[in-house]
């Protein structure tokens, strides 16, 4: 293990789930509002994973009201309280970017099964 | 003041207490020992002279292992200097680490810049580049250089291409934002001069 990965490794948050693209997410966002803190969650699919280590990020798209978001998270960002991972499809593609063109039926995901991917990182 | 010769690791990203993502550099700093002491009463300055890193004894020459062997010291590839206002302390044999430095506080960092080879005004000078087409001047040309027959020689100074880059550079006042011990590791915020595996001297300051 190189220097850098060391150094890393000491920052890196436990228990962050492996990521894959089609996989269904719930993110937990820290979001202080004053002197409050509350817990936001945004749930969609993973349709990007790019980087390693520290420097990893992944971006969830969801339909909201017929608009699609798409929100990037820094994998070991200390805003990330917890990644819930609900659920896995089958893809064939590193990228989903070609939902962004499709929406309703044509946008779905097929669920994949037998190959539980609960595994932590 | 005191440092502490390094090689840069590389850079990586960690998190601030804020949550904000930082980019630190990383550099494998020490263990230095202390080659010589520079005293104002024998050498007229104070300073120490540190070593770094091992290397075969086949790769020195016999002057500079002698130096070695005098002081009963396995030989070091790379020695540096650095000023020192009081030699108090320090005596040769000494070894020095990253204990030298503290999380919080500020540090200059000297290195060799990447080489560029022979830049343009571009790149080298910061010269703004003119249009992408439409003309025989398009693209990165430095323009004019100057008046005609009067001055007739181009005025000294002027910024043209030429070789860019493998100089010396300091950069000053980085904060450190991580000590390790262990690993004789300092974390940098910000960017050190030169490539991977690049040697830099890591310099405490004043704060």
């Amino acid at each position: 293990m190189g220097l850098i990965e060391k150094v890393e490794a000491a920052h890196m948050k436990d228990g962050r789930p492996v990521l894959r693209p089609g996989t269904t997410v719930e993110v937990a966002v820290r979001v202080i509002e004053g002197d409050k803190e509350r817990q936001q969650r945004f749930r969609g699919e993973v349709i990007s994973v790019r980087g390693s280590g520290m420097r990893a990020t992944f971006t969830v798209r969801k339909v909201s009201e017929g608009v699609g978001v798409e929100r990037t998270f820094p994998l070991h960002a200390p805003t990330i309280a917890e990644i819930k991972v609900v659920k896995h499809a089958k893809v064939r593609r590193a990228k989903l970017f070609y939902l962004r063109g499709r929406q309703g039926k044509a946008a779905r995901l097929t669920e994949s099964r037998g190959r539980g991917e609960t595994s932590e990182q | 003041m005191i440092g502490l010769i390094g090689r840069k690791v590389g850079m990586t990203q960690i998190y601030g207490d804020g949550g904000q993502a930082l980019p630190v550099t990383v550099i494998e700093a020490g263990p230095c020992t202390v080659t010589e002491v520079r005293t104002p009463e024998r050498n007229g300055y104070a300073a120490v002279q540190l070593g770094f890193g091992t290397n075969k004894e086949t790769r020195f020459t016999k002057p500079v292992l002698g130096q070695f062997k005098t002081r009963n010291l396995p030989p070091a590839r790379h020695l540096r200097e650095f000023r020192v206002a009081d030699v108090a302390g320090l005596e040769v044999g000494q070894s020095l680490t990253v204990s030298l430095f503290e999380k919080g506080k500020s540090v200059d960092v000297q290195g060799t810049t990447k080489g560029r080879g022979f830049a343009g005004v571009v790149k080298r000078h910061g010269f703004a580049a003119g249009h992408a087409s439409h003309g025989p001047t398009a693209g990165k040309q430095p323009g004019s250089i100057g008046a005609s027959a009067y001055p007739s020689r181009v005025t000294k100074g002027k910024r043209l291409p030429g070789r860019m880059g493998g100089a010396q550079l300091t950069v000053k006042n980085l904060k450190l934002v991580g000590v390790d011990a262990e690993q004789n590791v300092l974390l940098v915020l910000g960017a050190v001069p030169g490539p991977v595996n690049g040697l830099v001297l890591v310099e405490t300051r004043k704060d």
